[in-house]
């Protein structure tokens, strides 16, 4: 049985039709990736299933539990993680306000320490960050924040929208390594990624949307080798 | 064990201490050294003789002689402000919305205190009380205005503000200015069905218009009596410690945390795991609870309240929170401080210093024409930026 799954869901903005009938499921230990061109709907299927749009027609269920219609702040207690799309850190909150409002659904005062210490061994440029704005930071140490922010909720599912936006190689392969870790231990993920070639190579399974619609399901390693995902997204000639 | 400063921020609440100290001593000084310098200057001048001659006092000694009340009533009423202007601030800076109604949540929270301590006076209840239980009693009606006014608030937040919340901008603010005329008949009807009368007097107990007297200055031909009515003193501290409690809820607990994460990004905020509609209400709430203990402060201090009672304390303590810069607490003491201030020295000395041509009357010309002035040159009043950030 499927851990998270999109059953014929249909989201708009206002007016505009972003999501045409997807279905996806995602079983519990997976990493599962998005692939799709800019304005495919990959950003808007995350959203949906964290709440923060609702789907018109459709159901989004994790395990068993309908939570179409939940709100966000409750949806993230059902242990649901979103780290969004362009990072979303808080400017005027400092960097360890903002890694503690990532845990705030939890009350363990030690707990949260404790995840914060492991937190900034992963990000040493955090640590020397601490005390300084969000808002200061420049846009990879935003990003690694808004990762760290992410970890701090310890979700049983993380949904990752483009986490390596804007790092260095170094740091990219760093954020992988931090997913494949968080998976063995327990945690699934769902990752959007622009660069699609390294999401395969992390996941075990993959599904391509266009135009808010799924046009392919497999896995990671036949996507690697299906001639369009090639053409369109991996930039095999 | 954890030490006491792990626990308790100390620096959150003795910072805002300082900065009150800092604003009303600042502005204190600057306004006083304008007026003496201007006295000195036209004391020989006709603005001199014309006061000499209708009061038979020079424009110095008329000047140093006002000075200590003016400078009391002045900030008393620049607390005043400052506690409602958190109000508007507090819901801005969360909804970029001005909530126009927050000045008859004022002034339900004047009415339930005063008609509390009415009903206990003819319950003959006041009468017999001892100065300790006269505090007791003040405290209750005190609390009692508060809860009113914070729940009105959320209630209000609820009823009329929320369902508008993906409206234009400014339908919420035309919601808003409705509620106001609403509450508005709503006090006048309760009060004209319940006691056939729009006005109440606060009544008269404990030593609260008793003045505490410090010493005398002798000044030529006069003498100073340094004092302080003991209502105004209650005035401020009661407004200091609700500023200082404000200010540490918001700046040093997780709440405090949360309202300003929903204040700069409300999406990402429910992310994280925040209620937003939980903090929103929070944030009616606290502004609500200030605006109601400013209400039964200012019944306390002027005694006479009527259902429109809110508009002209709401009016500038708007005023004062835009001076200050909207959506920033600090810029709302600051601006409540400032404004209170300029209002009270422009009333006490500006029939002297035009020759009786524009008497106390014209006050908030004067005061309102300053704020224009600062804004002019500080468009986003004194302090800038928005609640969001940390002060
Ligand atoms: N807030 C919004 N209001 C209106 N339309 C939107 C909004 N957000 C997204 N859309 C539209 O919905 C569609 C899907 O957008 P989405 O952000 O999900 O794309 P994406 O696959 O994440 O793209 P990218 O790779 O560029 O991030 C696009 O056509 C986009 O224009
Ligand atoms: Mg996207």
């Amino acid at each position: 049985m499927s851990l998270l799954t999109l059953e014929n869901v249909h989201s708009y903005y206002g007016r505009i039709h972003a999501l045409k009938g997807i279905s996806i499921e995602i079983n519990q230990g997976e990493i599962v990736t998005l692939i799709g061109a800019n304005g495919a709907g990959k950003s808007t299927t995350l959203r949906t299933i964290s709440g923060i749009l609702h789907p018109k027609q459709g159901r989004v269920l994790l395990k068993e539990q309908d939570i179409s219609h939940m709100e966000p702040h409750n949806i993230v207690a059902a242990g649901i993680g979103h780290v969004p799309e362009g990072r979303g850190i808080f400017p005027n909150l400092t960097v360890k306000e903002n890694m503690e409002i990532g845990a705030f659904t939890l009350n363990d005062n030690a707990e949260i320490a404790r995840r914060m210490d492991h937190a900034v061994t992963l990000f040493p440029r955090l640590k020397e960050r601490i005390s300084q704005k969000g808002g200061t930071l420049s846009g990879g140490e935003q990003q690694m924040l808004a990762i760290a922010r992410g970890l701090m909720l310890q979700p049983s599912v993380l949904m990752l929208d483009e986490p390596s936006m804007g790092l260095a190689p170094v740091l990219v392969e760093l954020i992988f390594d931090i997913i494949k870790q968080l998976n063995e231990q327990g945690t699934t993920i769902l990752l959007v990624e622009q660069n699609a070639l390294m999401a395969l190579s992390i996941a075990h399974r993959g599904y391509v949307l266009q135009t808010g619609e799924i046009v392919i399901s497999d896995t990671a390693a036949n996507l690697k080798q299906n001639e369009t995902v090639q053409h369109a997204y991996l930039g095999v000639e | 064990m954890k030490r006491f400063s792990e626990t308790i921020n100390v620096r959150e609440l003795l910072r805002p201490i300082g900065q009150m100290i800092a604003f009303s001593l600042g502005g204190g000084a600057v306004l006083s050294l304008v007026v003496v310098l201007l006295a000195l200057l036209l004391d020989q001048t006709a603005v001199g003789q014309n006061l000499q001659a209708r009061y038979s006092v020079s424009l110095v000694t008329y000047t140093l002689a006002n000075l200590p009340q003016v400078l009391i009533d002045g900030l008393t009423i620049g607390f005043v402000y400052a506690a409602i202007a958190l109000g508007y601030t507090m819901v801005y800076g969360v909804l970029e919305f001005i909530n126009f109604a927050h000045s008859e949540i004022f002034a339900v929270g004047a009415f339930v205190g005063v008609e509390i301590l009415i009903a206990l006076k003819n319950a003959g209840i006041l009468s017999a009380a001892s100065l300790g239980v006269a505090y007791l009693i003040l405290l209750l009606a005190l609390l009692a205005g508060m809860t009113a006014s914070g729940f009105l608030a959320v209630a209000v937040e609820r009823i009329a503000y929320r369902p508008l919340r993906g409206a234009p901008r400014l339908v919420p603010l035309i919601s808003a200015i409705g509620v106001s005329f609403f509450l508005q008949d709503i006090i006048r009807l309760v009060e004209s069905l319940t006691t056939g009368q729009f006005n109440r007097i606060i009544p008269t107990f404990g030593n609260f218009d008793e003045r505490l007297i410090f010493g005398q200055l002798p000044l030529g031909a006069t003498t100073v009596v340094l004092g302080v009515q003991i209502k105004s003193l209650i005035v401020i501290l009661v407004a200091v410690i609700m500023l200082v409690g404000l200010n540490y809820l918001v700046n040093a607990t997780k709440i405090g945390k949360a309202i300003r994460a929903v204040a700069q990004d409300r999406p990402t905020a429910s992310l994280m795991g925040i209620d937003v509609n939980r903090i929103i209400s929070i944030t009616f709430l606290i502004g609500g609870t200030l605006g109601g203990a400013a209400g039964v402060l200012y019944a306390l201090k002027f005694t006479r309240i009527d259902p429109f009672v809110g508009f002209f304390p709401g009016l500038k303590a708007f005023t004062a929170a835009v001076l200050g810069g909207i959506g920033n607490l600090t810029g709302a003491l600051l601006g409540g401080i400032v404004l209170g201030l300029l209002e009270t020295f422009a009333g006490a000395f500006m029939s002297a210093f035009t020759m009786g041509a524009a008497g106390a009357e014209y006050k908030d010309i004067f005061a309102f024409g300053i704020l224009i002035l600062v804004l002019i040159f500080r468009p986003n009043g004194l302090m800038g930026e928005n609640v969001s950030q940390k002060a």
